[in-house]
Formats: structure tokens, C-alpha cells, sequence
């Protein structure tokens, strides 16, 4: 029996990339922290930034999401998603955050 | 709904497995908004420390380092055993299946070793926001992680016993989502707790 919808993209070779990619992406930002090298907020930004990438190598080649061949119904699920916790992160921090700057700032 | 059984009579159509594949992708969708929460409930709490501990008091970054190369290789080992699938070889799907278990079951050791540490040195969850914060968030991954585990079991005894029938190998693809999953969850939080806790 073929699964040919299931293997969409689904290598030997994409699961390697996938890893050493991943592991490039999980030793920077450990390494930031072991060696203190950067200033406290360059290290922050450094660290969200190859945690974003990260999480894209993942979607790419461990869950094999592409914009042509996963079905667009999941697609629209995963941005639907990705909206609401914009909105609902983005909106916690900005109200507890004001909150702060308010009452003890 | 058609029932489901093993008998190539009465198994479900191929739409009917697609709608399966898609409604736990808006499941696991779902559990990335109660993570997202969870992040964010940790991020304002995480410097109320009550004059307690804090971050850089607690992490080790050997340990936690750790803990991420286990979950990381667990995934590529997954992705092995989803690809002796594809290629139908049942001893291969469940070697692999036994890797990734070991793996899984060894993070879950180090994390369990981390907790107790930090709650026989009076760093529990009831010691302050920070903390509450902090296990609620990173138990809660480590519970998903549990149950990953049950279902790696509960998989294997089925490819045991059943072979890489249709709705084995479809349950496979969906223990292949969650597993993955999991260690995108697992980014955040070294990502959020662990490196900014011990740069503070």
C-alpha cells in the first residue's frame, strides 16, 4: 500500500538537515548564555531569534510544512493560531506591563 | 460513521483518515494556545521571586542542555521510525520507536531530578510566583511528554500485534505529530525560562 499523501517531502535527507540545523540553532544560543559574551539584551534578542528560527527548521523538516504541499486547511489553522497567541501574549504582557509602570515604576 | 476494525472490509475510507490527521492537528493547535498561556503567565511572574531564589540560582546549563539534546535526537530518531514506515519495515519502526522511548524516558528522568532537587532545597511551587510559574509551565510539557510516552508503548504493542495495518500506520503519523510538537514546545522553554533565567 503506497502512502504517497503522508510521505510529502518525508527523506532520510530532510530529517538530517532538520537535525543539524537544529542542533546549530540549540548550541548558539546556549553557547550565548554559557560565555555571557553579549550584553544582557543582545543576548535576549539573539536567543528569541534562533528560538523563532528554530521553531520554523522544526515546522519545515520534522513536520514537513510547505506552503504547497500541506493541505490548506491546516495551514489556515496553524495561522489562526499563531494570531490568537500573538494576540493573547502580545496583550497579557502590554496590559501587565503598563500595570507595572503604573503602580510601582 | 464507518466502524473501525482491522478487517479491510470495514475500514474507513481515505477521507476519513485525512479528517482524523486534521482533527488532531487542531487539537495539537489547541495545546499550543494553553503552552502559549502558560508562557505568558510565566513571563510576568517570572520576577517575583518573594525574596526567594531565583533563575540563576536554580538552572544548570549542563542539565539543561542536556535534557534539550535528548528531546532533540528523539525527534530524529521518530523521523527514522516514520520512515521505516513509509518504507513498511515493521522491525525497524519498532526499533526506532524503541530508541525515541528511551530517549523520552530519559529526558522525563532528568526533569524528575531537577524538581526534586529544587523541592528538597525548599524551591517548590509553593515558594513564589516565580516558581508556581515555573512548574506549572515545565510540568505541563513534562506530562505531555508522559503521555507521549504511553502512547509509544500503546503503539508499539500495536505494531506488535497488528502489524503496519492502515489504522496502525495512521495512529503512527499522529504520535509523529504530538512527538514533534513537543519539542517545539520544549524550544520555547529553554528559549524563555531557562537561558534568560540564567542570564538574569
Amino acid at each position: 500500500m503506497k502512502r504517497a499523501k503522508a510521505a510529502g517531502g518525508r527523506t532520510l535527507g530532510s530529517y538530517l538537515t532538520g537535525y543539524v540545523l537544529a542542533l546549530v540553532l540549540t548550541a548558539v544560543p546556549f553557547g550565548i548564555a554559557a560565555t555571557g559574551a553579549l550584553s544582557m539584551q543582545s543576548a535576549l534578542i539573539a536567543i528569541g531569534a534562533s528560538a523563532i528560527v528554530q521553531v520554523l527548521v522544526h515546522l519545515r523538516y520534522f513536520l514537513h510544512l510547505g506552503l504547497r504541499s500541506t493541505p490548506q486547511e491546516r495551514l489556515l489553522a496553524i495561522a489562526f493560531t499563531a494570531v490568537l497567541i500573538l494576540i493573547m501574549i502580545g496583550g497579557s504582557l502590554w496590559i501587565m506591563l503598563n500595570l507595572y509602570y503604573r503602580m510601582w515604576a | 460513521m464507518s466502524p473501525v476494525g482491522d478487517d479491510t472490509a470495514l475500514l474507513p475510507h481515505d477521507e476519513a483518515y485525512d479528517e482524523r490527521a486534521f482533527g488532531f492537528w487542531l487539537y495539537l493547535m489547541s495545546d499550543a494556545i494553553i503552552f502559549a498561556l502558560l508562557f505568558a503567565t510565566y513571563q510576568i511572574m517570572a520576577g517575583d521571586i518573594a525574596g526567594g531564589p531565583q533563575g540563576s540560582d536554580l538552572f544548570s546549563l549542563p542539565h539543561t542542555f542536556g535534557e534539550t539534546l535528548l528531546l532533540l535526537t528523539s525527534s530524529l530518531t521518530f523521523g527514522l521510525a516514520s520512515l521505516a514506515l513509509d518504507a513498511g519495515n515493521r522491525r525497524r519502526v519498532l526499533a526506532w520507536l524503541g530508541v525515541t522511548f528511551v530517549l523520552g524516558l530519559g529526558f522525563l528522568a532528568m526533569e524528575i531530578h531537577e524538581f526534586h532537587g529544587m523541592i528538597t532545597r525548599g524551591a517548590g511551587p509553593d515558594r513564589s510566583g516565580f516558581l508556581s510559574a515555573f512548574f506549572t509551565l515545565v510540568s505541563t510539557h513534562g506530562l505531555h511528554v508522559s503521555a507521549g510516552l504511553v502512547f509509544i508503548l500503546v503503539m508499539t504493542v500495536q505494531v506488535v500485534v497488528k502489524g503496519l495495518s492502515r489504522p496502525v500506520s495512521s495512529r503512527l503519523e499522529r504520535l509523529g505529530l504530538f512527538w514533534h510538537f513537543l519539542d517545539i514546545v520544549w524550544i520555547g522553554i529553554f528559549s524563555v525560562v531557562y537561558l534568560p533565567g540564567i542570564l538574569r
